[in-house]
């Protein structure tokens, strides 16, 4: 199984992290200054597969962006590189030719995403088809169900507003 | 968050998470997150659970407080709040939350409606993960999945399978009958046509297709029958399998794992390593590094199949890429053999010249045990090693000089040879530790060798007297050299004193100015020389005579080396026993006159002794080693006794030395059984009035067939001249088995007292 997934800039900003194994926030944090570190030092056309204590990383370079992925050592390396793509394509998919912005200022999006491919570390769906439809269907549920409170909320907002003007 | 409008909730939590991935403390929001979770709203619950999913996990309390939310929502109408459910449960469940829930997964499992049913295989999977008693709960449901047609499906219920079968042996051979199923399954991934959802660059759904081969890979392992229903479908995927792009290359490489782990047939194997063959001459790094991985794990058993790539793997090692210079590394080392040693020395040699300052260390010492292993002749294992030291001298461990200086001596019509090519190293380069060291110690010992110049496999050198002390000093006025290397350069030059005939002034200069030398160790030595010359003139000549040949199976010999640094550590002057920290068995027999004394660190006295007399002779990690065996070199040949024998172990006891209050006994124990003998422990005891002090043994492990022995020093001291009675038990594994055994010893072998 895939133990964590972490996303960062170029600069080794921490974009995105999904941990499938319960870690305190300290080792989490020392691994994500490991990977950053280990591979920003990659040169460009070198091998995608590091060895880090027990766990194979696999990283993939994205534009500005490095994909990295731990497993365990039953774990295929070379699956992994497709699952890493499979995930951008989603991306790509869902945002329209997606770029580091997107997922900075959408990032819960991207979290939403990645919870429709892969769960407690193991790939759900196959299908990028049925992924994207299902991503479709929970957000239009999201806005019905907010359109529904919409007049509501409105309606506060503007007793709210009355009540501060007298 | 202490405002409870609205819309704002999910904005303010959605920020809070934002501010926690930049790396702030965000534990505040764990509260909210509850109360998110709860709320009926679906963007809220979404927002709610992500934020669970990062915030929380199994150390905090309040994961405790979302169980019953996630349980509701388990139940809920719309699929998607039951998805968020299970995915939070899968991603963070603790060990608790997954008991209570457990048969609500259950229930799941069996819905008709895929999507909720993929996510709740893999929410089992978790289960099982973090209980793995719970997996009986779904072993029944896990076999009538594989008969779903949706890959989602089939793929998370092959992975629960595979978890279940891992865990647990009987489910194992509950799910082996599954096999035809998945061998099926595979075949119409394999020959179906272009299907567009599932497709990645030509190969049907490489995904499910990789997990399948992983479970047959478990299913297979040490089964014939279901080994045999695979082979077909193995062979076919290996052939039929596009491998142009990752995708192909991912299924052939699980493929290709598969194959080796079960027991397929000898032809499939071939196409296997022929497979790895062909990735490694691939012109991906990643494919080329996957290769050599799974090369590395069949080089022991397939050895001869491998060989015949050690070409391309060679080559690798001239790879820009440092993980697969890593990889082809070990590879190497593991292919060496007594046919390929010379080549594949070469181009060891070649690489640790340029090879990175990280895999330095690793390569020396990969090379000096294939070159102790293999080496064709002394000179050449001799050249070898100078060769790496005069490269990496700085990363090689400490033991490689007294091991190189063990070969020397060993090698004595080497003598000459050796020491010419050491004192050229040593002219131009003083940079490297070690060589210094093994340098200076030979020049010392051989330097008559030296100044005679003339040796047949060298060209000759003439040099004089002088030549010789100037390389010397440089070393000892050098700011390059260490304490250690010191230390070895004063000592040559005080050997040198009685080899040469001209320059005993300039020696004696030398030494006298060391005597007021900042370094303790080397006044100490100066000091002693000095004295030498002053007042010990006449046994000058007989303490630096040449040093005797240095017996190979002392401990602390490069065959402890590879079997374990531990076994060499102890056989060090530390005189802590193997058995003292194990209690003497309670005294159910009679024995009060015998009771455990502590053991003590004290330093060995009898080995003192001997030292004040010699000088010590060489380095400090070697001064131990060689000074017991001059200590060993004085004592008379006395018969030694069986005292022990039984079920193919024996103990002989041997009395080394005797004084009047004091009595030295070196147990020897020796295996003539077929199997080796480990953890093998001596615990001795005494009367009262005796004292005991049990140096470290040799070696706790007894090969079979009595190759080698343990031997292990006893120290008595017995001031009030009792009878000397000894209890000794042994204690060691044999098979698994631990045997204990005790012996009860009432007559030393002369010249001991009765």
């Amino acid at each position: 199984m895939m133990r964590f997934l972490l996303l960062f800039s170029r600069q080794g900003k921490l974009r995105l992290q999904k941990w499938f194994l319960p870690l305190p926030e300290r080792e989490k944090k020392k691994i994500i200054r490991d990977m950053v570190a280990m591979v920003l030092a990659r040169k460009p056309r070198t091998c995608n597969f590091l060895h880090w204590r027990d766990l194979k990383i696999v990283y993939k370079r994205y534009a500005s962006l490095y994909f990295c992925c731990g497993l365990e050592e039953q774990d295929n390396e070379l699956l992994a590189l497709e699952v890493l793509h499979r995930y951008v394509e989603l991306l790509d998919k869902y945002f329209g030719n997606v770029c580091e912005l997107d997922i900075i200022f959408n990032f819960e999006k991207a979290y939403f995403i990645l919870d429709e491919f892969l769960m407690g570390g193991e790939i759900q769906e196959t299908s990028k088809l049925s992924i994207s439809k299902s991503i479709e269907a929970s957000d239009m549920l999201q806005e019905v169900r907010g359109s529904v409170q919409a007049p509501y909320q409105s309606y506060q907002s503007q007793a709210a507003s009355k009540k501060a003007i007298t | 968050f202490r405002q409870s409008d609205n819309g704002a909730r999910t904005h303010n939590l959605a920020k809070l998470l934002y501010v926690h991935m930049l790396g702030y403390p965000a534990h505040f929001g764990q509260m909210e997150c509850v109360r998110l979770i709860a709320s009926p709203r679906y963007s809220e619950k979404r927002i709610g659970y992500l934020g669970a999913m990062m915030l929380l996990d199994e150390k905090q309390d309040a994961s405790l407080l979302i169980t019953n939310s996630i349980k509701n929502d388990l139940s809920h109408s719309s699929q998607h709040v039951q998805s968020l459910a299970l995915c939070t449960l899968a991603c963070m469940g603790s060990a608790e939350m997954c008991r209570d829930l457990a048969p609500e997964i259950e229930r799941l499992l069996g819905a008709s409606d895929s999507y909720i049913k993929k996510k709740a295989i893999l929410c089992a999977v978790h289960i099982v993960r973090k209980i793995p008693e719970l997996g009986e709960l779904y072993t029944p449901l896990a076999c009538s999945l594989l008969s779903e047609k949706n890959h989602g499906v089939l793929h998370s219920a092959v992975v629960l399978i595979t978890e279940l079968c891992e865990r647990n042996p009987d489910t194992l051979r509950q799910f082996r009958k599954t096999v035809p199923e998945l061998v099926h399954i595979m075949k119409g991934l394999i020959m179906s046509g272009y299907s567009p959802e599932h497709n990645v660059a030509g190969i049907s759904d490489p995904f499910l297709q990789v997990r399948i081969l992983r479970l047959l890979r478990i299913l297979g392992r040490c089964n014939d029958a279901a080994s045999d229903a695979m082979n077909d479908l193995l062979a076919q995927v290996a052939t039929n399998t596009d491998s142009s792009k990752t995708a192909g290359s991912a299924v052939l490489y699980e493929t290709v794992l598969t194959v080796m782990d079960i027991r397929s047939e000898s032809g499939l194997r071939v196409l296997a390593v022929n497979i790895l063959g062909r990735f490694l001459l691939n012109n991906d790094r990643n494919i080329r590094y996957i290769s050599m991985t799974s090369l590395q794990k069949i080089v022991q058993t397939d050895h001869t199949a491998v060989q015949r790539h050690r070409g391309t793997i060679v080559d690798c090692l001239k790879d820009q890429d440092a993980s697969v210079k890593r990889r082809a590394l070990e590879l190497s080392l593991a292919l060496v053999s007594a046919t390929n040693i010379r080549t594949m020395m070469k181009e060891l040699l070649v690489f640790l010249s340029t090879c990175p300052p990280e895999l330095r260390a690793h390569t020396a010492s990969g090379i000096f045990i294939a070159a102790e292993r293999y080496a064709p002749s002394q000179r050449w294992h001799i050249d070898t090693i100078l060769h790496v030291l005069i490269t990496a001298g700085g990363d090689v461990r400490d033991e490689t000089v007294p091991n190189l200086i063990k070969l020397i001596t060993t090698a004595s019509e080497l003598h000459c040879y050796t020491v010419l090519k050491l004192y050229r190293a040593l002219i131009t380069d003083i940079s490297q530790q070690s060589l210094v060291q093994v340098a200076c110690w030979c020049i010392g010992e051989y330097g008559d060798l030296l100044l005679k110049g003339e040796c047949d496999d060298i060209e000759p050198m003439q040099l004089t007297e002088d030549d010789v002390l100037d390389a010397l000093e440089t070393v000892l006025q050098s700011h390059m050299s260490s304490p250690a290397s010191r230390a070895f350069a004063l000592t040559a030059t005080m050997k040198l004193s009685t080899r040469i005939t001209n320059n005993v002034d300039r020696i004696r200069s030398i030494v006298s100015i060391y005597g007021s030398c900042i370094d303790v160790e080397l006044q100490q030595r100066a000091v002693e020389y000095n004295a030498l010359f002053k007042k010990y003139d006449h046994m000058r000549a007989a303490v630096l005579e040449r040093m005797p040949v240095i017996d190979k199976s002392s401990p602390g010999d490069t065959l402890g080396d590879l079997t374990g640094e531990v076994t060499k550590d102890s056989s060090m002057s530390k005189p802590v026993p193997g058995g003292s920290t194990l209690p003497l068995e309670p005294a159910s027999q009679a024995f009060d006159l015998l009771d455990l004394l502590g053991q003590t660190d004290t330093v060995p006295e009898a080995s003192h002794a001997e030292s004040a007399a010699a000088p010590d002779p060489a380095g400090p990690s070697t001064g131990r080693d060689l000074l017991d065996l001059l200590g060993g070199l004085e004592t008379t040949v006395v018969p030694s006794v069986t005292v022990y024998e039984k079920g193919g172990v024996s103990l002989k006891l041997q009395c080394d030395s005797q004084t009047e209050t004091a009595v030295t006994l070196t147990f020897t124990a020796c295996n003539s059984t077929q199997n080796d003998i480990t953890k093998f422990t001596l615990q001795a005891a005494v009367p009262k009035s005796i004292q005991l002090q049990m140096k470290a043994p040799s070696g706790s492990v007894l090969p079979a067939g009595g190759h080698s022995a343990i031997t292990q020093t006893v120290v008595l001291s017995n001031p009030s001249k009792t009878n000397l009675k000894m209890r000794v038990r042994l204690s060691y594994s044999n098979q698994g088995m631990v045997c204990q055994d005790t012996v009860q010893i009432d007559s030393f072998p002369s010249p001991a007292w009765t």
